[in-house]
């Protein structure tokens, strides 16, 4: 078998999110993220509900990247109307991407900047504050530098664990994990990031350069590998196409 | 049954300046195109535009006819962001109320009930409460919880565009999704339809099931038939989004002069005109592909 990928270690810590997830819809931003859902769903967590992103749940996916009309078997109509009520229900977990993200899980998708003048717009703040305000939240980032973990979000789009604490009504608030092309991060008791997990091949010292607020990595182990029938399904089955080394680089080795 | 079929030229007539407009679709999908080109065309101007955005917002944006954009969010999906509205936010040229995507569901079902509000999770701890200042929480009346009041968001005049239409404005949706087409049209004091092809009633369910009309007459005040009036954007099954135009489309919008020439192709003629230059374009480009 030739050697595993830093992007197959990503897909594999990505599937982990979702382990004991139950019966609820996987929702997915990014290429890595919706690999993991669909390794998750053949591997740990075949309850798990996908979609093709467009308006079906497909109980077999079709190729990544491709809608319904390009393959995979269709089990339900979820158009966008159906997917906010999903939301408000709960039975939903989401990984999305973070431009910003600060030590306490705030995340910012929509600007950079003021938002009556951004020096940057982004996509808007999205789905995120309905989806940290409904049910569990993951944050998926490519590339882990200390211009997405900042000391402070310009907008807080997904909200953290110290906003979540201080207001009322945010019962269903649950952050899980941020995944990393370094690590795996999570939260301690008082709710701020923490590293559960370095990847193979990345030092302490790597992620604290790369992290633009203390965050303390010694002594966190390592990230676990994809094991046999991972490797496999990831390869063969999943992302044949290799779509997952265009987001995580296939020159950072594990 | 009346008919409410109209011409473009009549339909722009009903739209004033400083309206409130909800626009559906979402994203680059089934967007009314031909009638937001016909607003260009009108000079209608201060707008508050209420939509899931997609080139509509650029292309009022860039014509300098919107006073406040009111969103969930603005993209043309194979293209992240549409650069009109990117750039109009940059400098601060465009008064906007931003909202997460089921919040500004929220806001239409208000809107359609008549209420003036309904209370909802999303947004609760986050920005978007910040930025638009004006939302309030509200306690609930039978639990020990809080919810943020979503205000309704109660439009002058709706614009949709569908598959198939009948004269009397029963609106038919053929692809995936409806969106949230009927929602703007009941949220709305007026609705305007424009359709691929207007049929007979009797015709309507020849190409889809009941489920498939989703937009009753009860809600429609005119219905234009604009074939490929969703033009560039999604109007499946009966055509997909010009990818290759979206793509002409955000290159030249990055660009002041290249803006000047794509108005002048595209945008400075009748809806004919418009279609006329489209059909042109490909010809070049597939011109210009085989003399590669």
């Amino acid at each position: 078998m030739t050697e595993i990928t830093r992007a197959e270690v990503c897909a594999a810590a990505c599937a982990d999110a979702w382990r004991g997830a139950g019966e609820v819809l996987a929702h997915t931003a990014g290429v890595l993220p919706s690999i993991g859902a669909r390794l998750a769903r053949l591997t740990t967590s075949p309850d798990l509900v996908l979609t093709d992103g467009e308006a079906y749940f497909m109980s077999d996916p079709p190729p990544l990247g491709r809608t319904a009309a390009e393959g995979g078997v269709v089990e339900g109509w979820v158009p966008y109307r159906r997917v906010f009520d999903i939301v408000a229900g709960g039975r939903r977990q989401s990984m999305m991407g973070a431009s910003q993200i600060d030590r306490y899980g705030n995340q910012n998708i929509s600007l950079i900047g003021d938002w009556r003048r951004p020096t940057r717009q982004l996509i808007g703040v999205r789905g995120a504050p309905g989806n940290t305000a409904n049910h569990r939240t993951d944050y998926w980032v490519a590339r882990h530098t200390p211009k997405v973990f900042v000391e402070k979000v310009d907008v807080v789009c997904g909200v953290g664990n110290d906003r979540a604490r201080g207001t009322k009504g945010l019962r269903f608030h649950d952050l899980g994990v941020v995944i990393t092309n370094l690590a795996v991060l999570d939260y301690g008791d008082d709710g701020r990031l923490r590293v559960r997990s370095l990847h193979p091949g990345v030092t302490a010292d790597e992620v604290h350069a790369n992290t633009g607020f203390a965050l303390d990595a010694s002594g966190a182990p390592e990230t676990r590998l994809p094991d046999a029938t991972e490797l496999r399904l990831i390869r063969e089955v999943v992302d044949p196409r290799g779509l997952r080394d265009r987001e995580v680089s296939r020159g950072t080795r594990s | 049954m009346g008919d409410k079929s109209m011409s473009l030229e009549d339909f722009a007539g009903t739209v004033e300046s400083g309206m409130t407009i909800g626009i559906g679709g979402w994203g680059s999908r089934r967007k009314p195109m031909a009638l937001v080109r016909q607003l260009l065309r009108a000079g209608v101007r201060d707008l508050t535009v209420v939509t899931f955005g997609g080139p509509d917002v650029g292309l009022l944006c860039a014509a300098g006819r919107v006073r406040k954009l009111v969103y969930g969010f603005v993209s043309l999906d194979s293209i992240a962001l549409d650069p009109h509205f990117r750039s109009v936010r940059e400098q601060g040229g465009v008064e906007t109320a931003e909202y997460d995507e089921g919040m500004f569901v929220t806001g239409l079902r208000a809107a359609a009930s008549r209420l003036s509000f309904l209370p909802t999770r999303a947004g609760l701890g986050s920005d978007v409460l910040t930025m638009n200042p004006d939302l309030v929480t509200i306690a609930s009346p039978y639990a020990d919880e809080e919810y943020v009041a979503m205000k309704a968001l109660r439009l002058d005049v709706a614009l949709v565009h569908v598959n198939r239409a009948d004269r009397a404005g029963n609106a038919q949706y053929l692809g995936p999704d409806p969106y949230f087409d009927d929602l703007f049209a009941m949220a709305a004091d007026r609705c305007y339809v424009s359709t691929e092809r207007i049929v007979a009633p009797e015709d309507l369910l020849a190409a889809g099931p009941a489920q498939s009309l989703l937009i009753s007459r009860l809600f429609v005040n005119g219905v234009i038939e604009t074939p490929r009036g969703a033009h560039f954007t999604s109007c499946d099954p009966d055509y997909g989004r010009d990818e290759a135009f979206q793509a002409h489309y955000a290159s030249a919008a990055r660009d002041a002069d290249a803006w000047r020439l794509f108005r002048k192709t595209f945008l400075d003629g009748d809806e004919q005109a418009y279609h006329q230059a489209v059909a042109e374009f490909h010809v070049n480009r597939e011109g210009q592909e085989e003399g590669r």
